[in-house]
Parts: C-alpha cells; structure tokens; sequence
C-alpha cells in the first residue's frame, strides 16, 4: 500500500487479504490532528463529542483521546445484537493499557476514509483484532515515550497502565499528556505491523466478563433504529410490490380509492436506472397509517417478469437437473485425484440428496429507509450491513457521484444478513429525488417478506466411495442453490479451469475430513437467481452444505457399522491439506476432533437413553477454512411416533473460536445461532409459489418461540489463538444434529429441512 | 381528536380514531422506544400497557383507548431502572434490542399475575413475544431474577 487513504468508491477487488492491509494502510498518520473531524454520529454510545478547536490525540483513524484522556473508538462495523464496538473497544483499549471507563464508541457514517464497510461472514472481530491491536500498541507506545519525556526519565523505566504511564511511584494521566505532550510521533505502515503487540499473560480486558456498552440503551427505548429516523417536512411512503421480483413492468396504476384516505399524498412509479426495484409504484402520504392503508387502495396493473409460474418444485426439479449434468458448476480446488476411478474401483459406495427449503430473514425491524438532500449531499438514514456494497448502486440510481452520498449508521433491528443488501435504500431515495423532499419508507411485515432476499431452497447430492474395511476412498459433493454474490462478484475466487464461484453457496462443503479423492462442485441455481434474489443468511452456504455433510457422514458411519463419532475422530487426521496453518487455522482438524470428543463426553455419548430418544452428534468448522470456527453440537431429541412430533431436549455445544474477546457476548451468539439453526431444522421456512413466497407474516410463518427451546450446554476451549468468527458457526450444526439424532431415536432417516411431524410419521409408517 | 394519558402526561392528538395506537405513540406523541414489527398483534414488539396491562398497540385503534392510563417503555420507571429492566441489563438479555420494549413491558405486565412464575408460565405467556435474535434461554433467566427482586427476597 503507497497510499495512506483506501477509496471505498465502486465494487474493489479485494480479497480478505488485501483487506487486512488496507486497513492497516489507513492508520498511518500519526500526530494531532488538530480538530477532531468525525462524522456526526446518530447512535454514538456515551459519545461526547470535543468541543471543536481543542486538541486531541488522534494517533490512528481508529480512534482518538481528548484532554481529559477519554477515548473514542471509531467502529465502522453495524450494530446488531453483537455488542461489536464493544468487543473491537476492548482489544483496542487493552492494548492502550486504556481505563475502560474512559472508552466510548461511535459507530461512523459512510466516508471514504474508513475504507470498505461490512459486517458480515463473522469476521468482525477476526478482520479488527490485528488492525486494533496494533492501533492500541501505537497508541501506547506513543503515550509512554512523551509520558517519559514529561516525567524526565527514560522511556525504558515507564509502564503503560489504567490510562497513565508510570515509573516507580511516579506517574502522569494520559489526559495530562495529552495536554501537555507534543504527540507527534509518525509510523510507516511497516513500522505499525512490525508493532509487538502484548502476549495473551498481560491482557486485561480481552477475556474478562463485561456489560456491553450498547445494553442499556436497548432496556430503556433510547436505542435509535433506522425505522426511528426522522427530519422536518417528511413524508411517508409504503411500496406497492410488483408480482416478479425482476422484470415487472407497470402499464398503469388506479388510485382513486386511495384519494379517500385523509393524509394520501400521491403514488409514483419509480424510473430506476440502477434496476434495482422494476416496477416498483411508491405510494405517498403524509403519516405511515395513512401510507399503509392507502397501498392497500391502489389498483396497479402490471406485465409481471417471467418468473410469476416458478414455484419451489420447479426450483429443486432445475436444481437436481444440473447436479445430474457433470458439466455443471465450478469444481473447487480440493486437493485433485481421479474421483471417478475411485469410484470405480470401491467396494461399496453411497449416494444421497440432502434438500433445504427457501427461508426468510424475518428480521423484526422491517426494511426502511429515509432519504433526502442538504446542502448537495444525497443523505441515506438507515441500518446497513454492507454500505461499501450499495453506494455504487446508490450513485448510478441518483445519476450524482459517491462522493455527495453519505449513509448514516444507525442501530439494526436485526441484520442476519439481510441488511447486507441495501437494495431497500434505492426505492426511498429515487422517490426522494422525484418528490424533492425527504421520504421516510417503510415497508409492512408482508412487503418485507415478499422484498426478502431469502435464503435460496438447495438441493445436494453427495457420494462416497469405500474401499476395504469401510476404508473411504472418495468423496463427491455437488450443491445447487441461487448464488447471493453474483451481486458482488469481487467477492468470488475462481475455481478449477478459471471460473468464479461463489464461496457463500458452498463453503462447508469444502470440510476437513480425509477422504481420499474429494471433489466439490459449485453449482448455481440460474432459475433461483432470476426467480428472486439469493441473499445471505446466517451462515449463508454452511447453513445448507453441513445439512448435507453431517447427515451424509452420520449415514456413512451408519453404512460401514461405525460409530458416528468414532467415525468422525478416524476422518480427523489433521493430516497433508487438513493439518492447518498460521495463523488462522493452527492445530487443523486436530482441532475439530477435539470438540466433536469434548461435545460427546459431556452429552454422555454412548450412554443409554429412553425408549424413542436419541442423541446425534454434528460439528463444522464454522463458515470458511480461511478462518475456522471450530464446534461440536450433540442433541438429544424425543420423537413421539404417534405424531411425529420432535421434542429437542438439550443442545450440547463446545465451539474452539481462539481468542474470546467478550465471553458474554461470544456466548450470546452461540445461543442465538444455535437456536437460529433449531428454528431453520424444524419450525421455519417458505416456498416459493407463483414467483413470491408463500409466506409473509407470522400468521404462517412460524419461527421458534421462547416455549420451543432446549435446555443448553454452551462451553468454549481455553485459547490463545487467533479470535475467529462467532456469529453464524453454531448455525450450521444443530439441523444435521437433529437429524442424526431422530435416526437414532427412530431408525427414520430424514433429509429435508425444516423437518415436519409429517415427514417423521411417513419414515416411521414406511419403516413398520 | 383522541385523549388519553401517556406516561402520566394528559395528551390529546389530532388523529381518526381508527388510526392504530402504535403510529400515535411512535409518530405523533414522538416515543419511538415502541417498536413495529408484524402489524398483526403476532410478534409483541409494539407492546405497552393500557390500564396496566400488556397490550399490542399495532393491533389497538386509538379510539379504543380513549381516557385510558397508557405506559411506554419510556415510561416505565424514570432511571430505566424498574427491576426488570435491571435485570435484563445485568443478563444482559438484548442483543439487536428491537424487540425488547416489548418483552420488557410483557413481562412487566406478566409479573403482577404471575409473581412467582414456573418455566411453563413464562412459555405461556412470553411466546407471544418473538426475539428473532433468540435471547430467550435470558429472558426466561431475567424475568427470575426480577421476580426475585420484586418479591423483596432473595433470589431463589
């Protein structure tokens, strides 16, 4: 990197690499920056911003420190629901050797300086901790170098502590060096990532039990959404969806009944030249109530797009015939060998197809945005994931540049990865322009629903090829599902012979089990992707490849009389490609044997049980092999064969995530993912019928509920590790662990999720 | 023009009495701490208290409460420190936070019937309040906690 400032403008190829070092590229200018520039910010936490004119120490773009030695850490990473400004804060401060009193967050606006802005994939913390280590370290050793000058003693005879450097029983406040200090070291980007940073003995915040900062502004109503958003002489606007998610076209639009309505203002059809939302009719009115009754009044007549007769069926029935043509999809690099002949050559082998329906986010937060403009800058309020990814979009749609747009960040009722799609700021921005005046829309629970980039239905086959005693030969997965990147194709690596893939659709797949010749194939679903648009939804692939590998590695244990987890230990080697590597992926699949044995010896694997009960036993390695997660979830479940009914017991969850920043918040997202993968096993889920879901609200879609969940057993490894992701890996384990666990309660084996008390009392009927 | 009190406060809004309670709290009295989430009474993020008990406002025309006491979660207690909230703070129960109003006020509203709730009471009566984060192995654990804190004993 020559340049100190990273453009976030336009779809970048980077890689997550070349990420790392750009953000470490930002920091470089060291020194005071004279007046602190931030963005105003509409959910700073505890924020108080310095007065202007007054110095402050502003050694990186990560944060900076006033005279009073209060800190402002700069989070560009959304909140919602991890607490990640403060998890990010605390590595950043421990580092400065900063009192965590005198630390504040403020979670930032879009500015090119920041760099590209996401949240998502898990890898906030795991993309932050090296960025805000070392900006810390800088920070500290900054501070005790002007510390020691102003105490006249030598550097070497200072320690950094509780927000002050001290020599003997002498010491001066950060505050006061800030004051008085002339803080003007500068480092080289080199010099700021050669920065030693502090072993694991001497952290004092990482690690240690905290009250996220975020918590009590969320018990208290004070907690400002995007949805919350609000300026003078708005008004309202609610959608009029169009029947095809892509190629809609409006022929005309009746609102006469809608005239009736006190407050309805006027409908518009919206000219988007980025084609974000084709027929989309926005229907305008002085209050929300109003908007909303007056949509439900407006007659629009459209030529709806080529996807309004694809249902569910004809999704699965396209998918499985691309996965019956070995042509197609992209064949990931899985480490080569002749599968074929392995096949050949076995002395048995096994095949089965694991399907997935099509899933909603439901984020309860529905979709909004408001938009307007002030003194030449397009201004965007509104809950985003992946601000980077939209303002391209944002620009081609206004016909203005980047540079006079700018999204302000604001709390996220929930992301899941929804909100890493902006296309929902498109609508109230082209209406805004047309209208000259800001528009504030909002979408009800059934235009969400019917707007959602669900998580595609799948369809996988896998194939196993055994050699003799039970000895696996080979192994072949091919999975066919829409692919959410296609939208960002920076973000796709290329596979065998050069074609881009998308990882979202198929990491998982790609596991850490020795067998043999293994080959992945990538298959995009094209009638997915143009019937409506893939989205990404936590875990995204993994929350579908590890249906399939775990369940397809329970029924091969099955299959050779083995154990299902003495199976799993024997395929653990930890051997060649599997061995892992420094720094993401130490210890290799040694690792995940370790937590598939701690997760079966705590749920007393092997131990009897009641009639009609079953333990099964999943694990994964989170979302990607670049970044490994690695858990074990074992689950015992009651299968009640008069109804097919499943009662989930106890989920028991070991999870080696390396370095736990903030174990409260670390455990909170195993609950949640976990229970996220419950909900997605066995109580929610959709069709598609006629090119919309069939389901739009929570009269029939029915996500789980507090009386739906299980007693569980949430334990982490003591590591010092590199941090790694926690927000979707528990997704991915507890369906197959279900799964797993109703076959060995029942003998039935089920491979569709969510799994239906039908569907048990079939395999139970079929078995008799 | 509909009247009723809010928070203690004596308001009067300029609105058809059918126009749903949450829009008046959120949009014209300003408290936006109460929440939209179905539109269908089905998800309990939009829950207050009308005459003390726990209603759902996106469901409850305006005019249906006309004179009544209504209480938001702004007004709840004057420090956000009744005991439930603190509870939910020290269990650090939300992670996203929309729904939690909500599931505050519900389970405000559940412990005055409820004092010393089971497990099966806090499923009856919670499941009509979704958490799509899945905080809920916490609000189980929290509203223990404040009914402990309510009951003036110990925890137990």
């Amino acid at each position: 990197m020559t340049s100190p400032r990273f453009s976030s403008e336009g779809a970048h190829p980077f890689t997550r690499r070349e990420f790392l070092i750009t953000m470490l590229g930002v920091g470089v200018a060291f020194g005071f920056s004279g007046i602190a520039v931030n963005a105003a910010d509409p959910v700073a936490t505890n924020r108080k911003l310095p007065a202007a004119g007054v110095p402050q120490f502003e050694p990186t773009l990560w944060f900076s420190m006033d005279r009073d030695g209060i800190v402002t850490v700069n989070i560009i990473r959304a909140e919602m629901g991890q607490h990640v400004g403060t998890a990010l804060a605390r590595i950043l401060a421990d580092e400065l050797e900063a009192d965590w009193d005198k630390i504040r967050i403020a979670h930032v606006d879009t500015d090119p300086k920041w760099g590209v802005m996401v949240t998502g994939g898990s890898w906030s913390v795991w993309q932050s901790w090296p960025v805000f280590s070392r900006a810390g370290a800088a920070g500290r050793i900054t501070l005790i170098e002007e510390g020691a000058r102003l105490l006249g003693v030598p550097a070497s005879a200072c320690i950094a502590r509780s927000s002050a450097v001290v020599a003997g029983n002498r010491s001066i406040s950060y505050g006061d060096i800030v004051k008085r200090g002339k803080l003007d070291r500068r480092y080289t980007p080199e010099e700021l990532q050669a920065l030693p940073v502090k072993p694991a003995s001497e952290r004092r915040l990482v690690g240690q039990a905290v009250v996220a900062l975020d918590v009590p502004e969320k018990t208290n109503g004070t907690a400002r959404y995007g949805i919350d958003a609000k300026v003078a002489d708005m008004v309202y606007a609610r959608p009029k969806i169009p029947p095809t998610r892509y190629g809609s076209k409006v022929k005309k639009f009746d609102d006469s009944r809608a005239r009736k309505v006190k407050g309805y203002i006027q409908s518009i059809v919206l000219e988007d030249p980025s084609g974000t939302v084709p027929g989309w009719v926005m229907v305008i009115a002085a209050s929300y109530p109003a908007a909303i009754r007056a949509a439900d009044l407006v007659a629009v007549d459209w030529t709806p797009g080529p996807a309004a007769t694809v249902s569910e069926k004809d999704l699965q029935d396209h998918a499985l015939q691309l996965i019956a043509r070995p042509d197609s999809g992209v064949l990931l690099d899985t480490g080569g060998g002749d599968a074929a002949a392995a096949f050949r050559a076995a002395k048995s082998t096994l095949e089965q197809t694991y399907t997935t329906a099509t899933v909603l986010h439901f984020q309860l937060e529905p979709v909004n945005a408001l938009a307007f403009e002030k003194d030449g800058i397009f201004e965007i309020h509104t809950g985003n994931q992946w601000q980077s990814l939209i303002l391209p979009t944002l620009a081609k749609a206004l016909g203005r540049p980047q540079t006079s747009i700018v999204m302000r960040s604001y709390r996220l009722g929930g992301g899941f990865g929804r909100r890493l799609n902006g296309d929902y700021a498109v609508p109230a921005v082209l209406a805004a322009k047309a209208l000259h005046r800001p528009v504030k829309m909002v979408l009800t629970r059934s235009d969400d629903s019917r707007f959602d980039s669900v998580r595609s239905p799948s369809v996988q086959t896998l194939r196993m090829a055994f050699g003799d005693d039970g000895r696996v030969m080979a192994m072949e997965h091919a999975a066919a599902a829409g692919w959410p990147t296609l939208i960002a194709p920076f973000f796709m690596p290329k596979g065998q012979g050069g074609a881009p893939y998308d990882p979202f659709a198929i990491s998982g797949a790609n596991h850490w089990y020795e067998v043999g010749v293994h080959k992945v194939r990538a298959i995009s679903n094209d009638l997915a992707n143009s019937t409506f648009r893939p989205g990404w939804l936590r875990s995204v692939g993994p929350g579908w490849t590890n249906w399939a590998v775990e369940s397809f590695i329970d029924e091969a244990a099955h299959h050779s009389n083995t154990d299902p987890v003495a199976f799993r230990l024997k395929l653990l080697t930890g051997q060649g490609r599997n061995a892992g590597s420094a720094p993401n992926s130490v210890g290799g699949a040694h690792r995940q044997a370790e937590v598939v044995r701690r997760a079966a010896a705590r749920a007393g694997w092997g131990a009897p049980l009641p009639p009609d009960t079953g333990l099964g036993l999943a694990s994964s390695f989170g979302q990607e092999r670049d970044m490994p997660t690695w858990l074990a979830c074992a689950a015992r479940v009651r299968v009640d064969r008069k109804t097919g009914g499943i009662t989930v017991e106890k989920l028991t969850i070991v999870v080696d995530a390396g370095t736990i920043v903030d174990p409260e918040s670390a455990r909170a997202q195993v609950e949640g993912g976990a229970l996220w993968g419950l909900s997605m096993a066995l109580y929610e889920g959709t069709e598609f019928e006629n090119g919309q879901v069939r389901d739009t609200n929570l009269n029939t879609y029915t996500p789980l509920r507090i009386g739906d969940v299980p007693d569980m057993d949430i334990s982490f490894v003591d590591s010092i590790e590199v941090p790694v992701g926690l927000g979707e890996p528990a997704t991915t384990v507890v369906g197959p662990a279900i799964g797993n666990a109703i076959f060995a309660a029942v003998g039935v084996r089920l491979r569709h999720i969510p799994i239906t008390p039908e569907a048990v009392r079939l395999g139970i009927s079929k078995k008799a | 023009m509909a009247r009723f009190t809010i928070n203690g406060h004596a308001v009067s809004v300029d609105v058809d009495g059918d126009t749903p309670l949450l829009w008046v709290i959120r949009d014209d009295i300003g408290l936006t701490g109460t929440k939209f989430g179905c539109g269908i009474g089905m998800c309990g993020t939009c829950t207050v208290h009308v005459g003390g008990r726990a209603t759902r406002s996106c469901i409850t025309p305006v005019s249906a409460i006309e004179g009544a006491e209504v209480t938001t979660i702004e007004g709840l207690d004057p420090a956000g420190e009744h005991p439930v909230q603190k509870a939910w703070q020290a269990l650090q129960v939300p992670q996203c936070g929309y729904c939690q109003s909500g599931q505050i006020m519900q389970a405000v509203a559940f412990l005055k019937d409820f004092p010393s709730p089971a497990d099966q009471d806090i499923d009856a009566v919670m499941s009509g309040n979704l958490c799509r984060c899945m905080t809920y192995l916490r609000i189980r654990a929290a509203i223990k906690q404040a009914a402990a804190a309510l009951r003036g004993g110990p925890t137990t």
